[in-house]
């Protein structure tokens, strides 16, 4: 190894006598390579590449319970809605309108995340060209209004993964709202028939 | 006949390019290296298509972690320091101007507001081992000391965006809390913070 500076490098040791050799000083570089490795190993592995990036979130302002009399919700198509419930184990239901009527029970779906033909996106994009190709629903209102509703023991990743679908579908009607007692029933009647457990 | 010679050549490889290169990518990290902020609990980001980098100043982070323990973080000393002058006001805590000084090189708080003065008169070392520990702050309807945190830290800067740093695993509910908590005090803008995901839109107008 020639880490080193100054001086031969070769190993010519004692040549010919009585000739005075010029001493340039030798430094052997080595600890200071090691050392250099060792910092450049140190400061790659503890660099953090990846910086966070942030999802903007915009709620509807709460109606504050003395005003509740006074603001009416809004008035939409059922054939339009589409609700969404975020259950246990990454769980997805679905189904179309909102569900609040209990004499006509929706037709509810179990699907997850996955990306392939099966998933919430799939779903949404089917809910998209069924409203578009719908002629009940006037030329002007062919967006779809999605209602969010995670419930308790859904985890946070799986809010963050349906907002996310939202970004990627270019949805922006939607609202993130709980689950109404009618829903949560809906959700543990379906669990049964389909023998989930919990 | 003679033998050939073969002129024996010194193995020796000159390395000083190599070091160079060395020493200029040490130099590289060390200097762009940011090292993380310490925190209290360990928090799994989930990840987003959002591509807009978390702002590095003027921020405020309410952390959930796995287990639904919510902690408070902002950025600067300065505002940290006018935030606990508030807090402590507000809940007539007793502090001496030292206890003031610890908590604003603290990045996070995650205790109810009784136990601040106490944690804050701890040993360093002990301070982090409590704030490990700790019971995260309450933010109940009840007993809502997260929003006390958040309206004294905005007062304190009133350019801070408020960010909710959550963990994959993080109970829904607990979030919720903490949304209903903003909201109640009319902040009805924030941010999720996510870590970068490969960018994918699809139009769906084309479909």
């Amino acid at each position: 190894m020639a880490a080193e500076v100054g001086g031969d490098s070769g190993g010519k040791k004692g040549g010919k006598k009585g000739r005075k050799k010029s001493k340039i000083p030798r430094i052997d570089m080595t600890p200071l390579v090691d050392l250099g490795f060792l910092l450049l190993t140190f400061f790659i592995l503890t660099t953090t590449m990846s910086t966070p990036t942030t999802m903007p979130v915009v709620v509807p302002p709460k109606i504050k319970e003395n005003q509740k009399d006074q603001v009416d919700p809004p008035k939409i198509q059922e054939s339009r809605l589409m609700t969404i419930l975020l259950g246990k184990e990454d769980r997805v239901y679905f189904f179309i309108g909102n569900g609040q009527d209990e004499k006509k029970p929706p037709e509810m779906q179990l699907t997850g995340f996955s990306k392939s033909g099966k998933g919430i996106r799939q779903a949404i994009i089917n809910q998209i060209k069924a409203v578009r190709e719908n002629p009940l629903i006037a030329e002007n209102d062919k967006n779809i209004m999605i209602l969010i509703k995670p419930m308790d023991d859904s985890k946070y990743k799986n809010m963050v993964d349906i907002l996310d679908e939202m970004n990627i579908l270019q949805q922006k009607n939607y609202a993130l709202i709980p689950a109404s007692p009618v829903e949560l029933e809906m959700v543990k009647k379906y669990n049964e028939q389909a023998g989930i457990q919990n | 006949m003679a033998k050939a010679k073969v002129a024996r050549k010194s193995t020796a490889i000159d390395m000083t390019p190599m070091v160079d290169l060395a020493f200029l990518l040490l130099t590289f990290f060390m200097l762009t290296t940011k090292f993380k902020p310490q925190e209290a609990v360990e928090i799994l980001i989930p990840s987003s298509i959002a591509q807009t980098p978390l702002p590095a100043t003027d921020v405020m982070i309410i952390s959930v972690s796995k287990d639904g323990r919510v902690f408070f973080g902002v950025d600067s000393k300065h505002t940290r320091e006018a935030t606990i002058r508030r807090i402590m006001e507000k809940y007539n805590l007793d502090l001496s101007p030292d206890d003031i000084n610890t908590f604003s090189i603290m990045p996070q708080v995650g205790l109810p507001i009784s136990a601040i003065p106490q944690w804050l008169k701890a040993k360093p070392a002990e301070r982090d081992k409590i704030l490990q520990t700790a019971p995260g702050i309450p933010c109940d309807s009840s007993n809502n000391e997260l929003g006390d945190w958040i309206v004294a830290s905005r007062m304190s800067n009133t350019q801070l965006r408020i960010a909710i740093k959550g963990d994959v695993d993080s109970p829904y509910p607990i979030i919720k809390k903490v949304i209903d908590t903003l909201q109640d005090r009319n902040i009805n803008k924030f941010n999720l913070i996510t870590g970068k995901e490969a960018q994918e839109i699809i139009d769906t107008s084309k479909l």
